[in-house]
């Protein structure tokens, strides 16, 4: 690389996946200048799919699931304090301490939050918890270990459908209550969101779908809700699970097209300017950036995966030390997995830019199968129950934008479409309580608006 | 030549020392449909998709007439020849002792022993001028292991080293060769092979030992019948050591070949883990997996009709420059190493996991010893068969 790029001050804003691989790829690429790592937690750099899974379950504790550094780093690590704003003109990252740190070039990475019950008096009652970082799994954890009478869930997303699937393997009572029609239909869809609704009701959840909780109830600590249809749920424990706000609040004042959808860049993750042009020093990665994705009709995707992370982290930090006709896209393909009531949920692609989906192998009543979304007739997103090693084979027909549905022919005994395509019912992401951990946040598919509101 | 016989010049075991210019030839010829019939594909991202698509059976059974064969019935077909919903059936029944979920630390485990084992054999070699790697080293570890691991007595391998040669012999591509006797071999020892396994674990019905065969008749509710029982505990055995012994014996010839990297892994021994992967990529004991396609598939441009068979030669993929950079050229310390030493896809290599353990420290222990040593013959004399390559032996001095 060129002396000026492996040389100056690099400062990391985000202490968690995506900045740890970011700060891991500058020195695999040869930077020797100065790093720093800005965190808001305490923490070193900690891995968070264990926090909703095993440490629920007590197998692991919350403090315990430390993200392996894969060398010695050689970083200057700002832990515990947040950055609170940023000096883009004057290339300074002012920090809540009340210090600045000035950069060359800056990566913002600085992730999502748990969205927060909207009343503060309620929210603070004693029981009430949310689930994103490892406190707050430490936290959760101990409520359960306790034995509470029942747990009431807030959101039938990834997150809280797994904290469901938890208290069930622990014989704890559990209610979730989704606004929309069905758990994960914001990312599987209304068609394949059945199946979730009837593995968490086959497991005894008594799952609430079409309703919202009105109010939490207690005096100083939590004893149940209620719920819009006029009926109340008692309960010891609450989470909230209500998906994720985008750590942008400090860039509000920095010029930078940063907002309520995250932090827009281009395709080699250069942050844009409030007026749509790319900086040259400012990049993002993980799950506050939104990018455009040539898959995807250059839809700007968010996305809070852990794959992504990794990868653009990666592409991020490569393309902060090298010049312009060695920098590269973050073009790969979405995938997510999931664990929960036994079942082992993977995804790849954008099940929610979808029109159509088709069972192409296995079957809902096995509880195994592939699932294949399409959009205007090419495959744009895979789901396997119970069968991610096939995977591979939907990846590839997403990335060359094969015909949907796929041709017949399956090595499981079924003809490869087992039923016509169905519609998808991608619902819009308004109406549903979870937010979606895949944002499209442009304007297609066409039954999609992204609602502009001043200040939003 | 004519590309239409390169499958012939594959099989060809003059050829079986050096089968790479061939691959080399096939990756530049593209899918090309051969003389008797089947096709042939050599490019690394062309295998590794047929692996993972759902068209390609692994069934014998959805071969087309011309080209189908006596095949035994259902329950008579191990694991790695059937396909979903029934290979996933009983692979995850076979998989119950072995691996996770359920025995998550069954491999781990054996450490232990597996280094206790090599540590016998490698006293044994002490003092010695001239060993034959497969012979002294190479064959006697991976089958002590995995007859403690089912729980087969290890003085019976006389027994089934003969049915082991059949059934592995009859696995072989042997274009233009009429199968009939050999395959009547094949099926007579998989049959006796079978039943002796079947009555080995019959006898620990009820009374358990630590052995997979016990835990196969003593999973609670009965999982296997007597017919799938013999067949995967066939698959097991002769599995579990016929491609081990391929694995070692060419890692040792690769690294005397090689005294440089010898060398290097005398000092790195950090290395040895990534080491094996480049053997498993640069010499792979499982050189050739068959497929049948179940509808016509189209593949690098060329339409591929259902029903033939389809051979996907993973140790040219291994080696195609498209995917490793400087392919020729054995790297212990090679990084994105995906190779298909393990095939991919719901078939991936099953004993995988055992397999690494086993080759690493039968390396491990046997690098100190082969700081002045050197091969008696290059190339030694290789196995006949062109699926699962090999030395016959490798004799050594030290």
């Amino acid at each position: 690389m060129p002396r000026d790029l492996d040389q100056g001050r690099i400062v990391i804003v985000g202490a968690s996946l995506a900045g740890l691989r970011a700060a891991e790829t500058l020195r695999e690429e040869g930077f020797t200048g100065s790093l720093t790592v800005v965190g808001d937690e305490p923490h070193p750099p900690y891995d968070r799919p264990p926090l909703s899974k095993q440490v629920l379950l007590g197998k692991a504790a919350a403090d315990a699931t430390a993200l392996p550094a894969r060398r010695g780093l050689d970083a200057d690590w700002r832990l515990g304090v947040a950055a609170t704003g940023l000096d883009a003109a004057g290339k300074r990252v002012l920090l809540a301490d009340g210090e600045s740190l000035p950069y060359d070039r800056l990566l913002i990475a600085t992730g999502t939050r748990a969205r927060p019950w909207p009343d503060p008096a309620q929210a603070a009652l004693d029981g009430v918890l949310t689930l994103r970082t490892a406190d707050d799994a430490a936290r959760l954890a101990e409520r359960l270990a306790a034995g509470p009478r029942r747990v009431l869930v807030i959101g039938g997303g990834f997150t809280g459908s797994e904290i469901a699937s938890a208290c069930r393997e622990r014989g704890i009572e559990v209610t979730v209550a989704e606004r929309g029609p069905a758990p994960l239909v914001g990312a599987l869809g209304g068609t394949l969101a059945k199946l979730a609704a009837g593995l968490q009701r086959a497991h005894g959840v008594d799952l609430r779908c079409g309703v919202t909780v009105t109010a939490l109830r207690g005096n100083g600590r939590f004893t149940g809700a209620d719920l819009s249809d006029g009926d109340r749920v008692d309960a010891d424990v609450c989470v909230v699970a209500m998906g994720a706000v985008r750590n942008t609040e400090w860039l509000a004042d920095s010029g930078l097209a940063a907002g309520r959808l995250g932090v827009a860049c281009d395709a080699g993750c250069r942050v844009f300017d409030a007026y749509g042009i790319v900086t040259d020093d400012v990049f993002v990665a993980g799950d506050v950036a939104r990018f455009p994705h040539p898959l995807f009709e250059y839809q700007m995707l968010a996305l809070e995966h852990w794959g992504n992370a990794v990868a653009q982290a990666g592409v991020a930090a490569h393309n902060m030390v090298s010049p312009g006709p060695l920098r590269r896209p973050h073009l790969a393909v979405p995938v997510f997995w999931s664990s929960q009531f036994g079942v082992n949920v993977k995804s790849v692609g954008v099940p929610s830019f979808s029109d159509q989906v088709v069972i192409a192998q296995g079957s809902l009543g096995e509880r195994r199968l592939v699932a294949v979304y399409g959009y205007r007739g090419r495959v744009t997103a895979a789901v396997t129950v119970n069968m991610a090693k096939w995977l591979e084979h939907y990846q590839g027909l997403i990335e060359t934008a094969a015909p949907f549905p796929p041709g017949p022919g399956a090595a499981d005994g079924h003809p490869l479409v087992t039923e016509f395509p169905v519609p998808s019912n991608v619902p819009d992401p308004r109406g549903l309580l979870h937010g979606p951990t895949v944002a499209l946040t442009g304007h297609l598919p066409d039954r999609r608006l992204t609602l502009v509101r001043p200040g939003g | 030549m004519a590309v239409d016989t390169l499958l012939e010049r594959i099989t060809d075991h003059a050829n079986r020392p050096d089968p790479y210019p061939l691959y080399a030839e096939l990756r530049e010829a593209g899918v090309v449909r051969q003389t008797d019939g089947s096709y042939l594909v050599g490019t690394y991202y062309d295998i590794a998709a047929l692996l993972h698509d759902p068209r390609v059976s692994s069934d014998p059974r959805n071969l087309a007439p011309p080209y189908r064969e006596v095949v035994p019935e259902a329950g008579q077909l191990s694991f790695i020849r059937l396909d979903d919903p029934e290979h996933h059936r009983l692979r995850g029944l076979a998989m119950r002792p072995f691996g996770p979920p359920h025995s998550p630390h069954r491999v781990d485990a054996m450490r232990g022993q597996i280094a206790s084992i090599t540590a016998e054999l490698a006293e044994a070699l002490e003092g010695r001028t001239r060993i034959d790697v497969v012979e002294d080293f190479a064959y006697p570890l991976p089958v002590t292991v995995i007859c403690r691991l089912l729980g087969v007595p290890r003085e019976d391998e006389p027994v089934f080293r003969e049915w082991s040669a059949a059934i592995v012999d009859v696995a072989d591509i042997t274009p233009g060769q009429d199968p009939g006797e050999r395959r009547t071999a094949g099926e007579q020892a998989l049959t006796e092979m079978g039943r002796y396994l079947v009555d080995l674990a019959e006898g620990r019905r009820g009374h358990p030992g630590d052995d997979m065969l016990s835990a196969f008749v003593n999973e609670p509710g009965g999982a296997f019948t007597r017919e799938e029982l013999a067949a995967t505990a066939v698959l097991l055995l002769v599995a579990g050591h016929e491609t081990t012994v391929n694995l070692i014996a060419n890692g040792v010839l690769t690294l005397l070949r090689h005294p440089d990297q010898l060398d290097r892994l005398r000092r790195e021994p950090d290395l040895l883990p990534a080491a094996v992967e480049e053997l498993l990529r640069y010499e792979p004991p499982v050189q050739i997996r068959r497929r049948t396609p179940l509808a016509n598939i189209d593949v690098a441009g060329v339409t591929v009709p259902k029903g033939v068979p389809l051979i996907l030669v993973l140790a040219s993929g291994n080696r195609d420059p498209k995917r490793f950079p400087d392919p020729e050229r054995f790297d212990p310390a090679r990084t994105d190493n995906q190779h298909l030493g393990f095939g991919g896809g719901v078939h991936l290599c099953y004993g995988a996991p055992l397999a690494r353990v086993e080759a690493q420290t039968a390396l491990g222990a046997l690098i100190p010893h082969l700081g002045a040593a050197t091969l008696l013959r290059d190339p030694p004399a290789y196995r006949h068969n062109a699926m699962l390559r090999g030395p016959r032996h490798l004799p050594v001095e030290l």
